[in-house]
């Protein structure tokens, strides 16, 4: 029995009502750790041999929840969620921190598979006695807020029934109105405003027309190879975590917002720019009007980086959000051209109880703003103005998408299809002003100025696309927190080198190290994510000669700020990306050769790389 | 934590009068002479719920491995709770000599309604109706 799993994953097929319990090989598990490797190889495995004809939003799409072997002990707990992604058409491993993810693995899984496509509304109930498929009629098109309130009284009210005692309220995966209406960006929620966004996996699992996940366990987690140096360990992680206290106190809302604000990376009204100078929109205006609690975490999260906000007064009192964290901050705040804290810290209340995901439909919002800054939409297609910095129009453009109402039903689509369709609608070329890199929508940290973290190739070269937790650099050190922290399912904020390595190898007992994650499962993980990726379909298709590349926007110099005139140099991107290839075993268009396959164990790919050759 | 936020520390508040020793029917339950602290004697405890229902604070909980009560025993005088959270740096739980005659019973309430207070103070009105 491998240490640090469960060893069972529930498989739930919601069109026959049938549920498995499903044991994988250690083989597997060891290749492929869990949450985004593991998820990876078993879409792989059920649909690999017809991946291109795989509608993402189809019944036979997968909707993977997958905890990892680190969850629950590195501090942090975290679930992945993956599936065929209706954006990229490849694999995300999008994660969300969540007690969901302890709950599971207390309850004896390490994840859970659903397949198929329910009649009516369903929620799924996972207990230590199994799994039961519920009605959810009742929770149909309701924000998040009111199902998080529903469910919690609902379930807590049943587990009273069989056990006494005050119980602590169980894990839930819920989806909002924007991923019932297979919004393609819509993103899996938990809690109020934890949500695992990037990949449009909310859009998946309206599409199974299952409305939530709730877990509660009360067994113990499983065992740990060594579990005395473990405890060592523990208290060590413990240690070195509990003195990042300038996350802790200012979060990534007030840290990461200068950061980026500094450096010149942060979008401006679409990325046309990268710098303002409204200082008022800093930390301090958000920490000591809205912040109620200055501390805020999962269990078991010393790192602690969340902030909660509440506008107490005026029209939009009662709104509840997370900080906004930086990224939040970024794509709900100067990229539509906002530079008011309380209209951030509201819009980010309302695409939050929508079950939107928010950077990506913040960009998605601002791509249309801009269509409409020139001319491309009217006021006529849109039925209203969509002026920047109209919180009004954003709030009322939200609501739209969500419910695919009028222009809303073309932008649900996502940025890229949203261009796509727009373009062909308009007779222009509307791609040049979506910000997305595979059909997934750029993170709002700009690699523009250079200063900030994601390299020239940090977006253009991942299989994962625009996502800024997944960029690649040299693929070495971009293995580590991020397709590291995503298998294991921990938390790239409590990564902690070489404690989690130390941790890793106390707890599975496997003999993993950095350098051997690094040249090894990370880039297995990896070149299995790139090979899904390619194969695509059915809707789009990349070609590796063209779609490897940093969305147009990113070519133009910036207009203002100190580091005016800079851009994407075209030469500098190429060059690294073909080192960036190379150092993955990839030829120079980014599939992998037949070498690397053979070195990875993954032979079993050999028939379908004709098929990407495109 | 009914709602984002509202976390509830739910431990055992020491009342005086000690209602769960007296409600307990088999006689498992005993107070310690030098702590004060209730015991439990998990060989006498037949998990009947009793103390469950006379706590104030429904602090009492049943093992899910043998399903017998649980009650905070004060570590002997020394709780590994306190020294772990000062360890870590939060000191969110510290252990204080108090008086004899404080009401500790005041202390004593179950966690929805604690939980209600938290949202109150966080959220404003919004907090009646959030949990």
């Amino acid at each position: 029995m491998p240490r640090g799993y469960t060893g069972k994953i529930l498989d739930v097929d919601l069109t026959e009502g049938r549920i498995r319990e499903l044991e994988l090989p250690w083989k597997t598990l060891e290749d492929f750790f869990g949450g985004r490797g593991l998820a990876a190889k078993i879409l792989w495995d059920r649909l690999g041999d017809h991946w291109s004809e795989v509608n993402p939003l189809g019944p036979e799409n997968l909707l993977i929840a997958l905890t990892g072997p680190l969850t629950a002990f590195y501090p942090g707990s975290r679930v992945c969620v993956s599936g065929k992604s209706p954006l990229s058409n490849g694999v995300v491993g999008s994660t969300a921190s969540t007690e969901f993810a302890m709950e599971l693995k207390a309850a004896g899984y390490d994840g859970v598979i659903v397949s198929g496509r329910a009649e009516k509304p369903v929620y799924l109930l996972i207990t230590d006695e199994g799994c039961d498929i519920r009605d959810a009629g009742h929770l149909w098109g309701k924000t998040g807020e009111e199902t998080i309130r529903l469910l919690n009284r609902e379930v807590r009210e049943e587990l009273q029934r069989s056990r006494r005692g005050p119980q602590r309220e169980p894990g839930i995966l819920y989806i909002g109105p924007a991923g019932e209406n297979r919004v393609r960006n819509a993103a899996v929620m938990t809690k109020l405003f934890h949500a695992a966004g990037y990949g449009g996996y909310g859009a998946v699992m309206g599409s199974k027309n299952l409305k939530a996940i709730v877990a509660k366990g009360y067994g113990p987690l499983p065992e740990v190879a060594a579990p005395e140096t473990f405890k060592i360990l523990w208290r060590e992680v413990h240690r070195e975590l509990i003195k990042r206290d300038r996350m802790r106190r200012w979060g990534t809302g007030y840290g990461g917002y200068y950061v980026a604000a500094d450096t010149s990376s942060e979008p401006v009204r679409n990325w046309q720019e990268e710098w303002h100078d409204e200082r008022r929109f800093g930390g301090p205006n958000f920490q000591f009007r809205f912040w109620v609690k200055p501390y805020y975490a999962d269990f078991n999260c010393t790192t602690s980086c969340m902030k909660i906000s509440c506008i107490k007064t005026g029209k939009w009192k009662g709104d509840i959000t997370d900080m906004p964290d930086y990224e939040l901050e970024a794509y709900l705040g100067p990229n539509l051209g906002i530079f008011d804290p309380e209209d951030v810290v509201h819009l980010s209340a309302v695409i939050d109880n929508l079950g939107h995901s928010g950077i990506n439909i913040g960009n998605t919002m601002a791509f249309a703003a801009e269509l409409y800054q020139r001319g491309i939409l009217t006021e006529e297609d849109l039925g209203f103005k969509l002026e920047w910095g109209d919180i009004e129009a954003f709030d009322r453009l939200a609501h739209m998408i969500a419910r695919r109402e009028g222009i809303g039903d073309i932008l649900a689509e996502g940025t890229y299809r949203a261009a796509l369709k727009i373009g062909e609608m308009k007779g222009v070329d509307a791609l040049r002003y979506a910000v997305q890199v595979k059909g997934i929508e750029v993170g709002a940290h700009g690699i523009r100025s250079g200063r900030d973290y994601p390299t020239p190739i940090g977006y253009a070269a991942s299989p994962q696309g625009g996502d800024h937790t997944s960029t690649t650099r040299d693929a070495y050190e971009d293995m580590t927190w991020s397709v590291f922290g995503d298998s294991a399912v921990v938390c790239s904020f409590c990564y902690h080198d070489p404690l989690i390595w130390e941790m890793a190898r106390a707890v599975t007992g496997w003999d993993i190290s950095k350098h051997r994650w690094c040249t090894e499962h990370g880039r297995r993980i990896l070149t299995l994510q790139q090979v899904l990726l390619l194969l695509g379909g059915p809707d789009v298709y990349w070609d590796p000669d063209r779609d490897f590349d940093n969305p147009p926007r990113f070519y133009e110099p910036l207009p203002s700020g100190p580091y005016k005139g800079m851009k994407a140099d075209r030469e500098t991107v190429e060059k690294m990306k073909r080192d960036y290839f190379k150092a993955m075993g990839w030829d120079e268009r980014g599939i992998p050769t037949k070498e690397t396959r053979d070195r990875l164990g993954l032979s079993y790919l050999d028939p379908h790389i004709r098929e990407m050759r495109r | 934590m009914p709602f984002p936020g509202v976390e509830v520390i739910h431990l055992c508040a020491q009342c005086d009068d000690y209602p769960c020793v007296e409600a307990c029917p088999v006689e498992a339950l005993r107070v310690d002479e030098k702590t004060k602290a209730v015991l439990v004697d998990r060989e006498k405890c037949t998990g009947c719920e009793a103390c469950i229902e006379a706590c104030p604070g429904q602090v009492p909980y049943l093992h899910p491995g043998d399903g017998k009560a649980v009650i905070c025993d004060l570590c002997g005088g020394d709780p590994e709770c306190v020294k772990v959270c000062v360890e870590a740096g939060y000191r969110a739980i510290y252990a204080v000599e108090e008086e004899v005659n404080v009401n500790r019973k005041l202390f004593a309430r179950p966690p929805l309604e604690v939980a209600q207070d938290i949202a109150v103070n966080l959220y404003g009105e919004k907090g009646l109706e959030v949990i």
